[in-house]
């Protein structure tokens, strides 16, 4: 396939506009609460999703600790809302600091390695962070949680119900969404792109790979960071059980179903797995069970997802995308 | 205190040890990361439970139908994550088996129960080995653990198919030039090493005197973070690990707090992989 088909490029964010209204009137139309609940938790997975998606998708490194950001966002957000009484709109962008310094620090140490080393070295950081949440009880109340975060305040409103909090979330997965796709349409994210098709070609086509690898973990922690803070304002209160292994897996299957590597991708997964257990009972019970079948199937027959770009796990399924034949290949040696 | 700890985390550790060389199986033959090899020790546990409470039998019967359980289970998993992805790279069967690893856990819930399940104590008593007090399970459970090292030294280096698993390791394309049923030899790696799993897990149930559901996570992280420790290719590296792991989750139990004990796998993990990722024992790696 050639180079450019892998390369995002600017899409035409007009034919977005219509998705965005029926988005906006969403709420208007409907009232239930438990609905607008699981709109809102949507919406806190597409960030989470899509952030994953530049790490695993875009640059091609696979991090399995994604929950572990999402945990310290949200830990950070609401012991400064809690202690030192930090309004929301600071608490917010301080949780994607901390959690993307940890991001960074992480990336430092483990990106010399290369491919399933960084998955486990991520998978092992995953649980450490998890286990010290659980026990350093005088930073983080250890098991009990931390109760009685105030809620998120606009011009100094408090939020009281869903529809605030779903057009909050709204306005930050556009925002955001709009800054990923200015990221990776730019120099950097060709950057991305190029490391993961090939890391020395892109090396020696001038590209500082490895900090351009670091900036890449930096950009999706600060991204998941800024999803657990939203989360802790929403939901209020936060414990350690929120952000373990499963949790990155159902983020991971989410980014995976919906597709690596492009823009609405992670946003279908994240939208798709969040309804689907709601969908009923049954789903609901069995979710892992659910969640797990997707993701295998997903693998075995179209590793692309729904609507990602095919190749970045090297396989391909019996419904993978019809490959274009491509220029090189239609002519004579 | 601290030779009963270095007992415990002896005998912890070769559990570890089990699970780490089930790992090393895997890797060394096929190159490949399972994830769901955790569950796989989990369902043995349950089974080992399961026929310990419901048929009561005795432990080495449940011991057996834990290691024969996950035998099939393994064989399985080979069968649906490794076998349709054999040339994919590393990242495809890690994915599936992250998805096959949701599914038990979630399966054994809703067979089982989330909570936890007794398993009935043996051999509580405890006797004097040159001054030092050690239980008889323990002993039990050190000795079913190096037995099966053992069986598992002579399988490899004893029989045919040990040769072939041999041969297999050191390069898949000359062993299949040369005659060597690769598939075969990889199917057979997956069930053994999935069989010692399950092993570890029925121990473990009785040594706790309880199995659940999640237990698994723990144990196969740990697992790996043993087989790490001694490259990922390297038995005697595994043992080695899985037994270090053991004694120094131990000792921070006694020194530090206990909350922290699960920390130190994962943290010598880390810093294994950051600072000598071939581990100490191991061979060099090939390109992953």
């Amino acid at each position: 396939m050639p180079l450019y088909e892998f390369v995002p490029r600017r899409s035409n964010w007009h034919a977005w506009l219509p998705v965005l209204l029926g988005l906006l009137l969403f709420p208007l139309l409907v009232q239930s609460e438990y609905l607008l609940n699981i709109a809102v938790y949507a919406g806190i997975y597409v960030i989470l999703t899509s952030s994953l998606n530049i790490t695993n998708g875009y640059t091609g490194l696979f991090s399995f600790g994604h929950a572990a950001f999402y945990g310290i966002g949200a830990y950070t957000a609401a012991i400064l809302a809690t202690r030192s009484g930090i309004p929301f709109w600071l608490t917010l962008p301080l949780a994607g600091i901390v959690a993307s310094a940890f991001g960074a620090a992480i990336a430092l140490l483990t990106l010399r390695l290369g491919g399933i080393f960084l998955a486990l070295v991520t998978i092992g950081f995953q649980e450490i962070a998890y286990l010290v949440i659980l026990n350093w009880v005088s930073l983080t109340r250890g098991p009990m949680g931390i109760p009685g975060i105030p809620p998120a305040t606009i011009w100094g409103v408090a939020l009281s119900g869903n529809r605030g909090y779903y057009f909050l979330i709204l306005a930050l997965d556009t925002l955001v969404l709009f800054l990923i796709s200015r990221i990776v349409t730019s120099r950097v994210g060709r950057a991305f792109v190029a490391i993961r098709e090939d890391e020395l070609a892109a090396q020696s086509a001038g590209i500082a790979t490895f900090p351009t690898k670091v900036l890449s973990f930096v950009v999706a922690t600060f991204f998941a960071g800024i999803a657990g803070g939203f989360f802790a304002h929403h939901a209020r209160f936060v414990s350690a059980d929120s952000f373990r292994l499963d949790e990155t897996f159902a983020i991971l299957t989410m980014l995976i179903v919906g597709g690596m590597g492009s823009l609405p991708g992670p946003v279908i997964g994240a939208v798709f797995l969040v309804v689907l257990p709601e969908a009923s009972r049954f789903l609901a019970e069995y979710r892992g069970v659910v969640y797990g079948l997707i993701l295998i199937g997903v693998i075995l027959f179209r590793p692309e997802g729904i609507a990602g770009v095919p190749g970045i796990i090297r396989t391909r399924g019996a419904l993978s995308r019809a490959e274009k034949p491509s220029a090189e290949e239609g002519q004579p040696a | 205190m601290l030779v009963p700890q270095l007992i415990n985390g002896l005998t912890q550790g070769s559990l570890y040890a089990l699970v780490a060389i089930g790992f090393v199986l895997i890797f060394g033959t096929m190159n490949l990361v399972t994830f769901a090899h955790g569950e796989v020790y989990m369902m043995g546990a349950f089974a080992g439970a399961l026929a310990m409470t419901v048929w009561h039998l005795p432990w080495f019967v449940a011991l057996a139908m834990g290691m024969a359980a996950a035998w099939v289970l393994g064989f399985l998993i080979e069968k649906i994550a490794f076998r349709p992805l054999r040339t994919a790279g590393h990242m495809p069967p890690l994915l599936i088996t992250i998805g096959l690893s949701i599914i038990l856990k979630d399966l054994a819930v809703i067979l089982f129960g989330a909570e936890n399940r007794p398993v009935p104590s043996i051999y509580e008593q405890t006797i004097r080995v040159a001054g030092i007090q050690i239980s008889v399970l323990q002993i039990v459970i050190l000795g079913v653990a190096a037995g099966l090292v053992v069986l598992l030294r002579l399988l490899i280096q004893g029989t045919k198919i040990g040769r072939a698993m041999r041969a297999t390791a050191q390069d898949h394309e000359a062993a299949y030039a040369m005659g060597v049923n690769v598939h075969r030899v990889f199917s057979i790696a997956f069930a053994l090493a999935s069989c010692l799993g399950g092993a570890a897990g029925v121990m473990i149930g009785i040594y706790y005197n309880a199995v659940y559901p999640v237990m698994g996570a723990a144990a196969g992280l740990k697992g790996f973070a043993a087989c790490i420790f001694g490259g990922l290719t390297s038995i005697p590296g595994a043992i080695l690990g899985g037994i270090i792991i053991g004694v120094v989750e131990n000792l921070t139990v006694q020194f530090l707090a206990s909350g922290y004990r699960d920390v130190v796998a994962f943290l010598v993990m880390v810093i294994v992989l950051v600072l000598r990722p071939q581990g100490l024992l191991g061979r060099k790696l090939r390109t992953v």
